[in-house]
């Protein structure tokens, strides 16, 4: 099969500067690319630059070296064809769930007749329907993830850019929020980039796994495809051969 | 689902105390303090009226234009007028100012400098040549007051926009947002607490301005009752002011506490 590069790094490094003078490699040499309609998840232990990395392709941060393209042009900035969902859900306390979603819509400039039912779709695929008129302050933070997610796709941007968002959720709301996320990525299968320290969670998710090594700076070690038909079994026997050898190969912390 | 209500109701002490220690208050300056004519070890009337004596002045100056030219309720009247106008403009000014200094660089680097060197002069220190500008009428007085109001409108809309959660804004960058757009759906409502705390503040300073201002320059007002007091050495009168001054004071602060409160609950429900 014939794969279309949707986004490229090329020997991405950067460097922070902390307390003024003091430089602080967070990633190296990171070179990756990932393929049109594909889920990749990224799988590092905490520390270890993934953020930062999210950020880069985000066009939040620039990279110190090397340079990142999505459909062969250069990012340089932030813009709505990458959608980013953050690792701390990031609403707008003083919205409601509709609003919150509109005003991406609209900071996007989405033309407004298509507000009301784009935002009507995206809490409908999310499972928010019934919740529209609630405030952030009133969600539990599996739905307020969830609000982020139908903001971060309602824009239709190329790419998805996940940052660990269920970290912050009990283990079992997190299992049915990436039950989810298959659901909704099988549903248009838009490429994505999904972050997370949870080697679980990567095998639940990932139609392929790349590692990065736990300490900083943060590099690129082994990329590994998960050929196992979705929705994928936590128990099942190449699951658990898979998720040993990548953990036997990298010692995570999690 | 229908809640129980519970009713939040203080002790009986805690309600009880402030006003207590008012009556106190009240009844050891009335005791301390000779009647008229009357000449004997307590502080003499021509240096403090006592309470009782005030109340009497305060009823009949409702109605009595005499000494000073107009009854309490004029005085308070246009009192109210000037201070609520000027506090009314320095919102209406400073908010704005302040929230576009704290987004826009280019508003910020032209302000910036001429409010440094503008917010240490002491409002009443623009009294002479407000005089050489507007005369003793009321413009003068609200272009005083005025100043007086600005600097916490200015600073605290302008913190307000500087203490916007930064990932707030990235995320709307990362959306596409314009620098427009993230200044008013974004960078305003995270600024909206600060710029209600301002409120008062303001309202404060336009009330204090506004003595001072009447005091040197005015026919009319509270701030001028107090200085005719003094002048034909009615300490009674002197004290009526300070009353009416107080009692107003508190009433309007009160009553944009509530506004205050009413809109900061429809935006943070
Ligand atoms: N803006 C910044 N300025 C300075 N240092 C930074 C900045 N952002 C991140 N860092 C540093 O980069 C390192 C990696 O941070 P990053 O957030 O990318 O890690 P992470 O893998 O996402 O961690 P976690 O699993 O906890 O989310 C940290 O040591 C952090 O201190
Ligand atoms: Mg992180």
């Amino acid at each position: 099969m014939n794969k279309h590069v949707k986004i490229s790094a090329e020997n991405v490094s950067k460097e922070f500067i902390q307390k003024g003078t003091q430089r602080v490699p967070v990633l190296k040499d990171i070179s990756l690319q990932v393929f049109d309609q594909e889920l990749l998840v990224v799988l590092g232990p905490g520390q270890s630059g993934k953020t930062t990395l999210l950020r880069i392709i985000a066009g939040l941060e620039k990279p110190t070296q090397g340079r990142i393209t999505l459909d062969g042009e250069e990012i340089r900035g932030p813009g709505p064809d990458r959608g980013l969902v953050f690792q701390s859900y990031m609403l707008f306390p003083w919205k409601t769930v509709e609003a919150n979603v509109r005003l991406g819509l609209e900071m996007a400039q989405v033309p407004k007749e298509k507000h009301a039912e784009t935002v009507r779709h995206y809490l409908d695929l999310v499972g928010l329907n019934g919740f529209e008129k609630y405030y952030p302050h009133q969600l539990s933070g599996g739905m307020k993830q969830r609000v982020g997610i139908a903001r971060a796709f309602s824009t239709q941007p190329k790419v998805m850019l996940m940052d660990e968002p269920f970290g912050q959720l009990d283990a079992q709301t997190r299992l049915f929020m990436e039950r989810e996320t298959e659901r909704i990525w099988l549903s248009d299968k838009r490429t994505t980039i999904f972050i997370t320290n949870n080697i679980d969670e990567a095998l639940l998710l990932g139609d392929r796994i790349v590692t990065l090594e736990g300490k900083l700076p943060g590099r690129m070690k082994k990329s590994y495809e998960v050929n196992l038909p979705r929705p994928r079994d936590p128990m099942d026997m190449e699951f658990l051969k898979l998720r040993h050898t990548i953990t036997s190969e990298q010692e995570l912390t999690l | 689902m229908a809640y129980q209500t519970v009713k939040a109701r203080k002790s009986l002490k805690l309600r009880v105390l402030p006003w207590l220690s008012l009556t106190a208050v009240i009844l050891i300056w009335q005791f301390c303090v000779s009647p008229p004519g009357v000449n004997d070890w307590r502080i003499p009337g021509v240096l403090l009226a006592r309470p009782y004596d005030v109340l009497l002045l305060g009823i009949e100056k409702l109605t009595d234009v005499n000494p000073d030219g107009a009854t309490l309720l004029v005085h308070a009247w246009v009192s109210l007028q000037e201070s609520l106008s000027a506090f009314l403009l320095s919102l209406l000014v400073g908010i704005p100012l302040g929230l576009m200094m704290g987004w826009f660089g280019v508003v910020r680097g032209l302000f910036r400098p001429v409010f440094e060197m503008w917010r240490p002069i002491p409002p009443v220190a623009w009294i002479p040549l407000a005089i050489f500008w507007f005369g003793i009428g009321m413009e003068g007085k609200i272009f005083i007051i005025w100043l007086g109001g600005m600097t916490p409108c200015i600073i605290n809309a302008y913190m307000g926009v500087k203490t916007t959660n930064p990932v707030h804004i990235q995320m709307a960058r990362t959306f596409g947002a314009s620098d427009w757009k993230i200044f008013t759906s974004i960078c305003i409502p995270s600024a909206l607490p600060m710029v209600f705390g301002a409120l008062q503040i303001a309202l404060g300073n336009c009330w204090t301005t506004l003595v001072a201002a009447e005091l040197l320059a005015s026919d009319q007002g509270l701030g001028y009752l107090i200085t005719a007091g003094r002048s034909i050495g009615r300490t009674d009168i002197v004290v009526l002011g300070m009353i009416s001054l107080g009692i107003t004071g508190v009433i309007i602060s009160q009553i944009i506490y509530r506004i205050e409160a009413k809109l900061l609950a429809g935006i943070r429900r």
